[in-house]
């Protein structure tokens, strides 16, 4: 055994590299951040790690792909209108919207803020310093949260979006609730209280997405009527 | 019997013809290691050595890896479903009916190229809203995440693109509802909606625009933007990674 080891054992990963002592900003003195710790060689510890990760995807997805058949409809006609039309489930949310809003509204305007929203996401210094939302200036923040909730959920009522209404809700809730910690309180509300604003509008979106994307999906029937989906059978 | 196999591996790799391809001999050193990386094409836009601690699971569930994967399954299926495929009304349909009556494993080619295309439109969202929540948008990687947002556009189009091609009643009816929103556009709605369906309905020459943009036009501009993607991580540093990783949580 020894006399056939092979020399791909003998050695070791690098010892020394490079280390960051200080990060120096324009508006901060010099700090220390945090030891990025010990660097792997790529190959082959990154590689192995993909390779398993490739391997365990491609067998579930060859299993599923074998039991699961893809559908096929009737040949397509123009002249039979299927009721209802639903369009591939990433855009069920934005069918979804179209119910409530003009189609300017929900299917140009709000998909183009979103898109925006999005990329100028690292371009602003609230969102790369992550400060807690209630951190600086709470009840002056209060103020400016309860007042932005208030008109969302006013005009959301106008409209009867209450798929939207409801996980709007639900955020707008837990973010008053966080609030209310007082310093040095432990759990889940403590750290609700520490995310930022960027964090905060982020889990909104990701939950009216969500929410939208479920209720066209599975809660939709003829004439974008609410079915429940236990029961689409009847009528 | 594993020692045999090491040793036969080993011999190989230190023949003229292994070192004429791979341009080292057996990667055993950190220096042959490097050159694993830096002398192979496929591989020289990785760096030569990562953190550790952004090879643990929750620091990426390996997400960007995984909807590469899923792009590379998605072209290796595609391309072999194109064998069969005519894009033409209608006999875009009967080549769906032949995949399941006619061509050996015709079905399953077509279930996994579908299942790879959803997954894939899942797992960008996911890989996105994971960067977002562990601040892998800040500097120095603005402008990877901007390049990732247009990545995200581009599997939505691939995915919608090829949502049209079975020429089903699913198909035409999910692509007549989606591009009847492009006409709510102010003044150059129409326009748009005509020059994307060669036409006011969804016919003949939509389906062979729709076929052109899945099959040429996005897989280049994704492709295009994954390079630039994965060679932005190398240049920009790296994953981001937390002081908190320490003790494996966030």
């Amino acid at each position: 055994m020894e006399k056939n080891k092979i020399d791909t054992d003998i050695s070791s990963d690098a010892k020394k590299e490079p280390r960051r002592v200080v990060f120096v900003t324009k508006k901060t003195s010099a700090k220390v951040v945090g030891d990025p710790g010990a660097q792997l060689m790529t190959y082959p510890h990154l590689l192995i790690r993909e390779a398993i990760a490739f391997q365990v995807l491609v067998i579930a997805m060859v299993l599923v792909a074998l039991l699961w058949d893809a559908p096929l409809e009737q040949l397509a006609n123009p002249l039979l209108t299927p009721n209802p039309a639903k369009a591939p489930w990433y855009f069920l949310g934005l069918q979804e919207l179209l119910h409530f809003f003009p189609p300017f509204v929900a299917g140009i305007l709000i998909p183009t803020l979103v898109v925006i929203a999005l990329v100028v996401i690292p371009y602003f210094n609230v969102n790369i310093e992550g400060e807690a939302i209630w951190a600086q200036r709470p009840s002056r923040n209060l103020r400016i949260v309860l007042i932005t909730v208030i008109i969302l959920l006013a005009f959301l009522a106008v409209f009867h979006a209450w798929t939207i209404f409801a996980p709007t809700a639900l955020v707008a809730a837990l973010l008053l609730f966080s609030y209310t910690v007082r310093e040095g309180q432990k759990g889940w509300l403590n750290v609700l209280a520490m995310k930022s604003l960027s964090w905060w509008v982020m889990t909104w979106f990701i939950g009216v997405a969500v929410c939208l994307t479920v209720v066209g999906t599975f809660f939709r029937g003829p004439g974008w009527s609410w079915v429940w989906p236990w029961r689409t059978h009847v009528g | 019997m594993a020692t045999t196999l090491h040793s036969v591996l080993h011999s190989l790799r230190e023949t003229k013809v292994w070192k004429s391809i791979f341009r080292r001999g057996p990667a055993n050193t950190n220096r042959t290691r490097s050159l694993a990386v830096f002398g192979n094409l496929f591989l020289h836009w990785l760096p030569v050595k990562v953190r550790e601690k952004s090879l643990r699971v929750r620091a990426s569930y390996y997400l960007g890896s995984i909807s590469f994967l899923l792009f590379i399954v998605l072209f290796v299926t595609g391309i072999l479903l194109m064998f069969y495929y005519h894009p033409a009304t209608p006999h875009a349909y009967r080549d769906m009916k032949d995949l399941q009556f006619v061509v050996s494993n015709g079905v399953f080619l077509r279930n996994l190229h579908r299942l790879a295309a959803h997954l894939m439109v899942f797992a960008v969202f996911w890989h996105m809203f994971h960067v977002f929540y562990r601040g892998g948008y800040k500097p120095p990687h603005e402008f990877n995440w901007v390049v990732g947002v247009v990545l995200l556009l581009v599997t939505l189009f691939l995915s919608y693109t090829g949502y049209l091609l079975p020429w089903d009643q699913l198909a035409f009816w999910a692509v007549t509802v989606g591009t009847n929103i492009i006409s709510a556009m102010p003044l150059v709605g129409d326009k748009i909606r005509f020059l994307l369906l060669g036409g006011n309905i969804v016919g003949e020459n939509a389906l062979l625009r729709f076929y052109v943009l899945h099959v040429v036009i996005l897989p280049l501009v994704a492709f295009l933007l994954i390079g630039i993607h994965f060679w932005r991580v190398q240049k920009d540093g790296g994953l981001t990674v937390k002081p908190k990783d320490d003790d494996g949580k966030e």
